[in-house]
């Protein structure tokens, strides 16, 4: 990592006292008597899901602000402590729908870290490009999205064409588009087919220039550099502070990546660049993002080939009692069908113990913290949710804003809310 | 190999799978925490993270799901516990993950070990991060944070009672009502 660059948008601190979610209308900027308090969410177009925000308004001046969350709240963790460990793959998923696959590599990362087990060299290439695919497949949500709510309509569907294909791709993989449950612990559930790589090459091909297409439309729009540039900002300190991460963070000049820093995967052997801007606006946020997406075009490129060097070897672990065995095994060794049995009944075991991982997701460090009992099913499985600590940053980033604007600063945000209530 | 035997209030250092936790003492984790931020430089809370240990170690609480009048997976012989696992000093655990994020990354693991009802200082000053972490796991287990100025729930609605996330909270804990019982 190299040096922080100190960035200093504005003097000192910005978060508020004593409650750091909560901005308190100040008596001595506002009349009292004028301030009206309105209720956005959760059921609006805008919020990116069921957010509610109370928002307390001197005419179009954002003076006060609550995040309320909860509205999609389902009880994961719950649920996940009454499921055995290779079951509970299915949910981690389900968490941040948007990105699915970086969910799933967490999960099955942590259980791999309490198990101490080794993954074949196949599966950690494949898992990355489907990561990084993922990544992009978020980015784009959110850039056409975002877009969307500041009137740039025609973005979204350029913007979803591009995901069809990443989907389509996840299908080729894994056999759905979303919450493929592609990984498996121990590696992968299937090999790659065999003409993956060909089919993510042509998509590697032409998204860059998609990208190119998109700041073409957003970067001399008049609008967009009004509506992004200045808005919404937040200072590398406060930032840290409030436990911002990805895009978020890097936005405020702070040059920290997971991926880099503290690299799991094979993400040392690979060759990306971490964008890194300083000013702490939305504008910055959406140049982190694009930047991202040709970034991640990048490691893909660089997995497919590392792949297509390794056709032919395993993609799961050879670790009879956690990894299914060959399903043609099951015909013919009576030993394959116990484990078979005993896997999909009770499920494997796990050493007791406790780990927390974190991964670089596409919203910054998505964290799981695993506590096993030695038995088949977790203790307690808690995610550490970027959305949920991004949103945290709400009551800081509106201050003084236009009540418009507040779209675009909580949409920066790039909140996912299941991912935030789990 | 960093050491952290300035840390006020340290009960115990575990390293475990290339993760180091300080057990801390409850009463003096404000003073050990912000030893940590200022002199090791932890200036990212990336977690906070509470369980229960109720039934930890007994019989049906892990292992096949079946178990419920089944057969005891954890006899000798069954794929169940190959071993008792180590008692836990307390009931709850809360475990907030510090991250340093600098040129000489570094992680550690602050833990704390509660009776039920028995309170634990927030860490909002050092941390703003703290706030709805803290809130969760006291929505979640009823963990008491003392300082925390908005200590409400926040996944679960305001008026709802229990906290599910408790061993002893039952997992369809929502009480529904048929029609035939009008």
């Amino acid at each position: 990592m190299s040096t922080l660059p100190s960035t200093r948008i504005y003097e000192g601190t910005r978060i508020p006292s004593p409650v750091p979610t909560i901005l308190e209308v100040d008596p001595e900027k506002h009349r009292l008597d004028d301030i009206l308090r309105v209720n956005f969410g959760p059921n609006h177009p805008s919020t990116h899901g069921v957010l509610r925000l109370v928002v307390d308004l001197d005419g179009e001046t954002v003076a006060g602000i609550r995040a309320v969350i909860g509205y999609l709240h389902t009880g994961f963790e719950k649920n996940m402590e009454h499921k055995t460990w290779w079951k509970c793959v299915t949910y981690a998923p389900r968490i941040d729908y948007v990105s699915f696959q970086a969910n799933e590599l967490l999960f099955t990362q942590a259980v791999e870290k309490l198990l101490e087990l080794e993954i074949p060299r196949r599966a950690v290439w494949a898992r990355m490009a489907l990561a990084e695919l993922n990544r992009i497949h978020s980015h784009l949500v959110w850039l056409g999205t975002s877009a969307l709510e500041l009137g740039a309509i025609s973005l979204f569907w350029y913007c979803f064409d591009d995901r069809d294909q990443i989907l389509d791709l996840f299908e080729m993989a894994g056999g759905t588009r979303m919450h493929t449950r592609y990984f498996q612990v121990g590696g992968l559930a299937e090999d790659l087919p065999a003409d993956f790589t060909k089919e993510a090459r042509k998509f590697c091909d032409s998204m860059p220039k998609s990208v190119d297409e998109y700041e073409a439309i957003l970067d001399r729009n008049a609008i967009w550099l009004e509506r992004t540039v200045g808005v919404g900002l937040l200072s590398a300190d406060d930032a840290l502070a409030l436990g911002q991460s990805g895009p978020m963070l890097r936005s405020t000049g702070v040059d920290w990546d997971i991926r880099r820093d503290e690299p799991y995967l094979a993400y040392d052997e690979v060759d990306f660049n971490v964008p890194v801007y300083g000013g702490g606006d939305v504008y910055d946020r959406y140049r982190v993002h694009m930047d991202e997406m040709r970034e991640s075009v990048r490691i893909v490129r660089q997995c497919l080939d590392r792949l297509d060097a390794m056709d032919g070897e395993p993609w799961i672990a050879d670790d009879r009692k956690v990894v299914l065995p060959p399903r043609h095994e099951l015909h013919t060794s009576m030993e394959s069908l116990i484990h078979h049995f005993k896997i999909v009944t009770e499920g494997f075991t796990v050493p007791e113990g406790e780990v927390y991982v974190a991964i670089e997701s596409p919203r910054g460090e998505s964290g799981c913290y695993l506590v096993s009992d030695g038995g088949a099913r977790p203790w307690r499985v808690k995610f550490r949710a970027p959305s949920f600590a991004a949103l945290q940053a709400t009551a800081t980033i509106v201050q003084g804003l236009l009540i418009a604007d507040l779209i675009a600063a909580g949409g920066s945000l790039d909140p996912v809310m299941g991912d935030a209530d789990r | 190999m960093t050491t952290y035997a300035d840390v006020p209030g340290l009960v115990e250092t575990r390293e475990a799978l290339g993760e180091t936790t300080l057990v801390v003492d409850p009463a003096r984790l404000g003073e050990a925490c912000t030893v940590l931020r200022d002199d090791h430089g932890f200036n990212f809370l990336s977690d906070i993270a509470a369980a229960d240990y109720l039934g930890w170690g007994e019989q049906d609480v892990a292992g096949y799901i079946g178990t419920a009048g089944g057969r005891d997976i954890h006899a000798p012989g069954s794929q169940g516990l190959a071993r008792v696992p180590d008692p836990k000093p307390k009931r709850f655990s809360v475990s907030y993950h510090l991250l340093r994020v600098s040129d000489d990354p570094a992680r550690v693991r602050v833990q704390v070990w509660l009776d039920e009802a028995e309170p634990v200082t927030s860490v909002i000053e050092i941390w703003p991060a703290a706030d709805w972490f803290e809130r969760e796991a006291f929505d979640m287990f009823g963990i008491q944070f003392e300082g925390h100025a908005n200590l409400v729930r926040i996944l679960m609605p305001e008026d709802w009672e229990g906290h599910p996330l408790r061993k002893d909270y039952p997992l369809g804990g929502e009480p529904v009502r048929f029609s035939d019982e009008d």
